[in-house]
């Protein structure tokens, strides 16, 4: 009944679009005489600031020498990267253990890869990662098979970083959208809870519950009683971040409309299964674009831990640019960093707007 | 209050003693009273606003009553009803929207309610879906998604998806008013071979030809209540009230 029929009528070629790079020029940079001006002076400026940049970055440059060698140069002093690269990656992690923790990175980044397909996510998956995180705990803490063990506090450098960004996301997103399910509850009980508390963390900066977490939370724990440093700083990571994802995620259940509600229980689906089923996976798709932005700032926000003296990546940078022999090199040392975590985020983008994609059913 | 009990076929599938329902301040339904026994087809018209959707929501408790008694399948809808998801698994309910689940295909749509309600195994819920599917004219369509179907498509799966979950009864809430006129016929057809099956179906509708050709009841509701009710042939031939006169005489 549905073959529709192919009308007998002439159908038109598409008229054909101008190609070709001059009429692309002309149609694009120079079809007014404003437009015109702008791609002159564009093109002037790129001409002052591209050429100089190259000469500083690649041609002057020298990328494996000592820090001597690098005072008698215009260029860029990349040296700085390879002579400080085990101690701006690993910090103080003991000397003859470094292959520890990049043991452990190499294992996350391989389960993070290996996660990517929608269609490996199932119980199998969840199994490989208590097991891979069981090791990776095991590898970066010792004690086992001859593991000497390594306090947290000597953990620095990018495993911290990678740590608190990973599990800062991993964590703070199911409490997130816990906590926006619970906002939105009609127990006044449990709205209440869950309103006051994103409200009390979005109203505070990361850098005050970082301190609250190392100075102030310690003075009410009983004499003795100590709870590792790293962990604290941790825990009030996902919990900052927590509030903001529930907020985003409450932003995709107001989307929805009734009707999905109405149809799940319609159909007999209790509350849990509706959320599951038909809620939860429409409203989290709607909001990937600002979810992911709320993580790529929590990833970034993860080097503010300095300030309660943990030793991230940023941090083990600085400390290589204050030794006197590199002091004079800190744009090549930032650059180097600025690269590093803008890999990370792109690859997180860039991995969102395929999900995205692939979920899109055409709705 | 009890499970279900077992069915009683003499026994009326839903009945509403002196229901009233109220929004805010607003008195949108009053002193409804209705009866429908097994395999009987009413179909409910009336002016916008008069209250003909939510009465029929009201069955399925998708919206609460304030006063009065509704008793669907021999449970009373109540304010602490344990079991509410167990009533509506025993009432299909088709909306003017369609209201398909849009990140789902077209087979998980209809194998969704008997999986996860009826705890059906997977492989017997996707039969029965390609059965019913088969039923409303639509199996080619099974591994497609919602938003590439037409709106009578979409209409179509909605009913079987609905008609997966056996139900007792059948409720239509405006189910052509959102379609393109040329997508109508095809869904009247399904719920006419529905209804010639013996199917219980409530149907809010202004497809007055449907309720002619289907009908046991025709009821005419405005301003909140039930003004008359009567076979197709008395209440079109013959309509009682004022109301019902103008309201025909404006859609026919």
């Amino acid at each position: 009944m549905n073959t529709p029929q192919q009308p007998s009528r002439a159908y038109l070629a598409a008229p054909i679009r101008k190609i070709g790079a001059l009429a692309w020029f002309k149609d694009n940079l120079f079809n007014t005489w404003y437009n015109s001006l702008l791609t002159v002076l564009t093109l002037v400026g790129l001409w002052f600031i591209v050429p100089p940049f190259l000469k500083w970055a690649f041609i002057d440059s020298l990328w494996y020498s000592s820090a001597e060698a690098c005072r008698d140069i215009e260029g860029a002093c990349w040296s700085i990267v390879p002579n400080n690269i085990k101690f701006i990656i690993l910090g103080f992690f003991p000397e003859g253990q470094e292959w520890r923790p990049i043991l452990a990175m190499i294992m996350l980044l391989s389960l993070v890869f290996y996660s990517k397909e929608r269609t490996r996510w199932n119980k199998r998956l969840g199994w490989f990662w208590a097991i891979g995180l069981i090791i990776m705990g095991s590898l970066m803490y010792g004690g086992l098979f001859g593991m000497p063990v390594v306090e947290t506090a000597q953990w620095s450098g990018l495993p911290l970083t990678m740590m608190l960004s990973f599990f800062g996301m991993v964590a703070a997103y199911p409490l997130g959208v816990l906590l926006a399910l619970g906002r939105r509850s009609k127990m006044p009980a449990i709205k209440t809870l869950c309103v006051v508390y994103i409200e009390m963390i979005r109203g505070v900066p990361l850098i005050s519950l970082l301190f609250m977490s190392s100075i102030l939370f310690p003075l009410f724990l009983p004499d003795g009683m100590t709870i590792d440093k790293v962990l604290r700083a941790q825990v009030a990571i996902i919990l900052f971040t927590a509030a903001y994802i529930a907020e985003v995620v409450r932003g995709g259940l107001q989307a929805m409309p009734r009707g999905q509600y109405e149809a799940a229980d319609s159909l007999g689906l209790n509350y849990r299964q509706t959320m599951r089923l038909i809620i939860l996976p429409q409203a989290l798709k709607i909001v990937i674009p600002p979810t992911v932005g709320i993580l790529l700032s929590a990833f970034k926000d993860t080097s503010l831990v300095v300030i309660i003296a943990l030793y991230d990546v940023l941090k083990t940078t600085k400390v290589t640019l204050s030794n006197p022999k590199w002091t004079g090199y800190s744009t090549e040392a930032y650059i180097f960093l600025a690269v590093l975590y803008f890999i990370c985020c792109y690859a997180m983008s860039s991995y969102s707007r395929r999900l995205e994609k692939e979920l899109h059913t055409g709705h | 209050m009890t499970d279900t009990q077992p069915k009683d076929t003499t026994e009326s599938i839903i009945k509403i003693t002196g229901m009233h329902k109220w929004y805010g301040d607003f008195h949108v339904l009053s002193d409804i009273n209705l009866e429908v026994q097994h395999g009987e087809r009413i179909v409910i018209c009336g002016p916008s606003g008069s209250g003909k959707s939510t009465m029929i929501r009201c069955i399925n408790r998708l919206e609460e009553h304030q006063q009065g008694q509704i008793i669907v399948n021999g449970t009373e809808l109540t304010n602490d009803i344990k079991n509410i998801e167990k009533v509506r698994a025993e009432v299909g309910m088709v909306f003017q929207h369609f209201n398909l689940f849009p990140h789902l295909s077209i087979i998980e749509n209809l194998t969704l309610g008997p999986i996860w309600v009826r705890k059906t195994p997977k492989k017997e819920a996707e039969e029965l879906a390609m059965e019913y599917l088969e039923k409303v004219h639509i199996a080619e369509q099974a591994k497609k998604y919602p938003g590439q179907l037409s709106g009578g498509q979409q209409q179509r799966v909605a009913i079987a998806r609905s008609l997966c979950m056996k139900p007792e009864v059948m409720l239509f809430d405006e189910p052509t008013s959102a379609l393109d006129p040329e997508m109508i016929k095809e869904v009247l057809d399904v719920m006419i071979e529905l209804a010639e099956e013996g199917m219980t179906m409530l149907v809010v509708t202004h497809e007055m030809g449907f309720a002619e050709k289907v009908a046991d009841r025709v009821m005419f509701m405005d301003y909140g209540e039930i003004v008359e009710q009567n076979t197709p042939k008395e209440f079109f031939d013959n309509p009682q009230h004022d109301r019902t006169k103008l309201f025909l005489s404006q859609i026919l």
